[in-house]
This record gives structure tokens, C-alpha cells and sequence, in this order.
């Protein structure tokens, strides 16, 4: 079962990385960067679950601080510049 | 249990598929947004709550990054958002009325 979750899950970033590819505005590609590490985030818990080792779910956890931190960052060059 | 929390991380995938759609398919930028605010939150959420039911034992770690998603995930959201409007990005304005813009040329007015 995790198999086929896996699989749609990466179907699901893939879509995002093409709205990432061709967004016209910076936000655009921004906000796909964001949702794919979300997806990151859930990849992880579910390849902790098939795998059976809980030490996946501390890589999720940097994962979601770090992203985060970086979309805030992106924001911050978006309304002021460098 | 295994079977209920199979059901959720199954709902939170399908929520993934439709919000990946949406990033795609929507017309202007703050759609988009709205598109990769909202969903993906809510599926992260239950996707947790499917390996909290698979996984009883691991309940602290899980909820504790439960947290940190909806602590960090609508505040991304919501900077971008704030930054592309003070940038003057292009966008569809059917209606014609900008209220937050209107806003903040009243208090810089002020301000002055």
C-alpha cells in the first residue's frame, strides 16, 4: 500500500515542480518551492512508516523548520530587494 | 487501527493530488496561493494523524511536528502573499477594488 501512496505522492510533486519550471512571477515559483517541501515533509513520515524507523521523522522535522526559514526569506527579497 | 489510519494518510494524499492541481490550474498568482496555502496544511495534518493511528509509540514526535506544519506553513503562505502585494505584482482585479492598497496609502499619508 505504501508503494501506490508513494507513487501519487510523487505524481503530486512532479505537478508542483511544473507550476516551479514555469511560473511568470517569482511568488509563483516560491509557493511551489513551498508545497513541494510540505510534500518532502510527508514523504518522509510515510517512508518512516514503511521502513519502521522513527528516526525519519527527525530529517522531517529540520526539513519543515529549514523550508520555512527560506520561504520567509524569499518573502522578505520579494518586498524590499537585497 | 491500521485500517483507519490507512483511511486518513490515503484522504491526505488525495488532498495533496487536488492541491497540485489547483497550483496548476489556477488563473493568477493569489489563487495560486490560496491553492498552496490551504490544502497542503490540512493534508500534512492528515497524514500525521494516519501514522499516529498506524504508529501509537511515536505520538510525541508526531504531534510535535503537527506543530511546527501549522505553526510555519500559513505564515509562508501569508509573507508571500504581503511581499507580492507591496511588489505591485500583476494580477486578475475583476473586481476593481484594492481595499489594502487603499489602506496603506492612507496611513503612510498619515505617517508623513
Amino acid at each position: 500500500m505504501y508503494e501506490i501512496l508513494t507513487i501519487a505522492l510523487l505524481l503530486a510533486m512532479f505537478l508542483a515542480m511544473f507550476r516551479f519550471l514555469k511560473g511568470p512571477t517569482l511568488s509563483d515559483r516560491v509557493i511551489a518551492f513551498d508545497v513541494i517541501g510540505i510534500m518532502a515533509v510527508s514523504l518522509l513520515v510515510i517512508l518512516s512508516l514503511y521502513f519502521q524507523r522513527s528516526i525519519y521523522l527527525d530529517v522531517a522535522l529540520v526539513l519543515g523548520a529549514i523550508g520555512f526559514l527560506g520561504t520567509a526569506v524569499f518573502g522578505r527579497y520579494i518586498e524590499k530587494g537585497i | 487501527m491500521t485500517f483507519l489510519g490507512s483511511l486518513f494518510i490515503i484522504a491526505g494524499i488525495g488532498s495533496f493530488l487536488i492541491s497540485a492541481i489547483g497550483l496548476l490550474r489556477m488563473p493568477d498568482l493569489y489563487s495560486r496561493i490560496h491553492a498552496g496555502a490551504k490544502s497542503p496544511t490540512l493534508a500534512t495534518l492528515l497524514v500525521l494523524l494516519g501514522a499516529i493511528f498506524i504508529e501509537p509509540v511515536w505520538t510525541p514526535k508526531l504531534l510535535l511536528l503537527a506543530f511546527f506544519v501549522l505553526a510555519t506553513n500559513p505564515l509562508s503562505s501569508s509573507v508571500i502573499a504581503r511581499a507580492s502585494h507591496k511588489a505591485d505584482l500583476p494580477y486578475l482585479n475583476t473586481s476593481g477594488v484594492d481595499a489594502l492598497k487603499a489602506y496603506d496609502e492612507e496611513r503612510s499619508k498619515e505617517e508623513k
